[in-house]
């Protein structure tokens, strides 16, 4: 059965040291090289999706020249099906306030932010008593970065990187044209690390075991614990400390209700697996990429209604600033519902098909690119449900 | 608004008057008066040294950041797809019942506003709802009638 079962990890949420801020202090008498060495050697890539190896990411910022640079938490989880950093955050902050810290030092930042969701709001008095505490440590370590919540006001796009800097600049959450990147341009323009909550996390985690033990962790491709949540179609929904790079079958073995027809991998821009497909799916950069997000849906649930819900988050959060996006949302979903109610032949789906993929070629940012996903994925695999 | 602009000045103090400052600032009015009304953000405009157009674009972009007016305790029930799945029908006639308002109203006295929101991140709890910041999972039927009966008096 042991071969069976996924293996459980309980390092993210694991208890703090004795000593307030301990490997934070101990992190700080250590040479930036070294850090950075041990973060490219534990193989971290960034935990909110995307999966940019962060060592990289803190190196070129490193090495970009500037009187100001900016670390910045993003705590704008909004991805559907996505409640990780929540979780983190209501029970574990310190560990993402040193992590924070230590990306201070290593690329000579003074100033760090974290963007929390406005959605989150009722945390935010908890996080600043435990920012009180960090500044107090801080200090007695004579260590300059001190660290600042901003909050969001509901909009999902505001967790795209650039659209989050225009947000904390005060402007519309309309994300910006890459390049220049965030190392170079980020925040106020200035060179800046963006990264995820769980990120910063795993920092620490690197910091605490050494990258040899953290490497033991997951697949070649895909180092490490992550957190996922599981909802939906589960008797037992939840977060829940994995090793990446875990079969799909072997999930929904644990996950499931016995009757699961589909596992949508990465929330309303991630994959939706059908069942026949479970088997040949691995979850974790090699495979099926997530931020953590798995939805279950069993046999009773229509794929229909799920995205036909996905496509209504997506119009309306949309930022309309490039045309695939705004109207592709849009016709995606007027055009489903259309061919549902028969007004639309079946070839109609094909022609849809066809603008979700000028919408991942031609859209701005990732939420119009990523829309096709989900659409190409459910249309596909259950395209009678779209029709009868 | 008199008292809007006391409070535009009492904010621009503690965030700043820079264009970074424009958001705690817009969030700030909203946590005190529950919108921003045209006056309001003409004022902030003023005070920041920004364009109307700058404020109002950036006030109607969010969707927390309401442009009409809202009763004392705004609603926001989720309607992503895993609470969509878990009954948030129900839940959203349960509250239209008790509060005698559809989506999108206010109930006359200004006390309730009712609204549908995109995912609160309690997937795994859902239902799910925000009263102003507080959030609420596992919602039942006898549950949004407790919840809803306690901020009746309050």
């Amino acid at each position: 059965m042991s071969d069976q079962s996924l293996k459980r990890v309980d390092l993210i949420f694991g208890e703090y040291s004795n000593v307030k801020y301990k490997i934070l202090a101990d992190t700080l008498a250590r040479t930036n090289d070294a850090i950075l060495k041990d973060i490219l050697d534990s193989g971290l890539r960034g935990r909110g999706g995307a999966g940019f190896p962060t060592a990289m990411k803190w190196k070129y910022t490193a090495e970009t020249t500037s009187e100001e640079k900016y670390v910045i938490c993003n705590a704008d989880e909004g991805e559907p099906g996505t409640f990780k950093d929540r979780e983190i955050l209501l029970r574990v902050p310190r560990k993402v306030f040193s992590g924070m810290a230590i990306c201070g030092k290593v690329i000579g930042s003074k100033k760090g932010y974290m963007y929390l969701r406005g959605e989150y709001r009722f945390m935010l008095n908890d996080l600043n008593r435990e920012l009180d505490i960090y500044h107090e440590h801080a200090k007695k370590l004579g260590f300059d970065f001190t660290i600042e919540i901003r909050l969001g006001s509901g909009a999902y796009i505001c967790g795209e990187e650039s659209a989050l800097f225009e947000s904390m600049e005060g402007g519309r959450g309309e994300p910006r044209n890459k390049p220049p990147y965030p190392t170079t341009s980020g925040f106020m323009k200035k060179p800046t690390v963006i990264n995820n909550v769980e990120t910063f996390v795993n920092v620490m985690m690197i910091m605490r075991l050494g990258p040899d033990q953290y490497k033991k962790l997951g697949t070649t491709d895909s180092r490490g614990s992550k957190v996922f949540s599981v909802s939906g179609d589960t008797p037992i929904p939840g977060i829940y400390e994995l090793e990446l790079g875990m079969p799909l079958d072997r999930f929904v073995d644990e996950f499931g209700d016995g009757d699961t027809k589909a596992v949508q991998v990465g929330g309303a821009s991630g994959f939706c697996v059908p069942r026949k497909k479970f088997k040949d799916t691995v979850i974790g950069f090699e495979g099926v990429p997530t931020g953590g997000s798995m939805m279950i849906f069993n046999s009773s649930r229509s794929m229909y209604n799920v995205l036909h819900n996905y496509l209504e988050f997506f119009q309306e959060e949309s930022c309309g600033q490039c045309t695939p996006c705004r109207v592709g949302c849009q016709q995606l979903l007027k055009g489903i519902v259309a061919v549902k109610k028969g007004e639309k032949k079946a070839a109609y789906l094909d022609q849809l098909m066809k603008l979700s993929e000028s919408m991942k070629i031609t859209a701005k940012c990732g939420l119009g690119q990523s829309v096709a996903n989900s659409f190409s994925s459910i249309v596909n695999n259950f395209k009678e449900e779209m029709i009868y | 608004m008199a008292e809007c602009s006391e409070l535009i000045k009492e904010l621009a103090n503690k965030y700043g008057r820079e264009r970074s400052s424009l958001l705690p600032i817009l969030q700030g009015v909203v946590e005190r008066q529950n919108f921003l009304s045209d006056t309001c953000m003409t004022d902030i405009a003023k005070e920041l040294d920004l364009s109307a157009a700058q404020v109002f674009g950036t006030a109607t972009f969010y969707s927390f950041l309401d442009t009409e007016p809202r009763g004392k305790f705004v609603i926001r029930v989720c309607k992503t797809i895993t609470c969509d799945m878990h009954g948030k029908k129900t839940i959203i006639q349960t509250l239209e019942d008790m509060l005698k308002i559809k989506v999108g109203e206010t109930t006359p006295n200004k006390k309730f506003t009712l609204l549908e929101t995109n995912c609160l991140g309690w997937c795994h709890e859902g239902p799910a709802m925000l009263i102003n910041e507080i959030p609420f999972s596992g919602l039942t039927t006898e549950k949004i009638h407790d919840i809803i009966s306690d901020y009746i008096t309050k």
